[in-house]
């Protein structure tokens, strides 16, 4: 039986934009070759902790909307977990899926504005100067 | 919204018409007003974990999760909230802490 899931994960801030777009390609395969589907990716861009997470402080947020087999989700949460680009990762299933755009795309400056008070690091990644110029 | 609005100004007129004029009025007046849960009824607001902005109204200043009692969520409801703020916080949306 097939069920729909969100699957989301966090890569480290230092990864380019590419990378990040391969292991999301990479998990996309891995549900096509089993038989699902995945009806939306959207990269949600760098995007501030709360707290910092492995002494960084942002991360590329990638949400993939999947129709698939229970185990298949496993298996991605294992080449996930394999990753030592991935930070954080969690799937979720739920009961419908929506492809409009998600509430971390909609407001994805929105803890920009906090200050927070571990050690700055600077964001070097393309993505991190675009978001710069675009807040400005 | 508008018919919360109007029935909230009708038990406010209620209460300045009653007054405080006895002891008795007062200890009534005290107790209970009905209030609507934020996540029920028509234009509810939904509860999704990556929604940061819509969660963090459901936290203290510290990060906690404000009890039902404070925002009047009704039961089910809280408890999906929990879980989604639960979630916000492992992805880093919503701290654990705040200090």
């Amino acid at each position: 039986m097939k069920n729909s899931y969100e699957v989301i994960f966090i890569v480290r801030q230092d990864a380019s934009s590419s990378l990040v777009e391969t292991i999301a390609a990479s998990v996309t395969s891995v549900i096509k070759e089993s038989g699902g589907d995945v009806t939306k990716t959207e990269f949600c861009g760098l995007r501030p902790f709360a707290y910092p997470i492995k002494k960084s402080k942002k991360g590329h947020y990638v949400l993939l909307n999947v129709i698939c087999e229970g185990p298949v989700i496993f298996e991605i949460e294992r080449q996930l977990r394999i990753n030592e680009n991935v930070l954080r990762h969690l799937s979720v299933r739920v009961e419908t899926l929506d492809n409009n755009p998600s509430a971390l795309m909609q407001n994805r400056h929105y803890r920009e504005s906090v200050e927070t008070d571990f050690a700055p690091q600077e964001a070097t990644t393309e993505t991190g100067g675009a978001l710069e110029a675009r807040r400005s | 919204m508008a018919e919360f609005v109007k029935r909230e100004r009708e038990s406010e007129d209620k209460r300045a018409e009653s007054g405080f004029d006895s002891a008795n009025n007062f200890r009534r007046q005290q107790f209970f007003r009905k209030r609507n849960c934020p996540f029920s009824g028509e234009h509810a607001l939904e509860i999704d974990y990556k929604d940061a902005r819509v969660l963090s109204k459901f936290i203290s200043e510290r990060g906690k999760i404000i009890p039902s009692r404070v925002t009047s969520v009704c039961v089910k409801k809280q408890r999906e909230l929990a879980q989604a703020i639960k979630r916000a916080r492992f992805l880093a949306l919503l701290p654990y802490v705040n200090d």
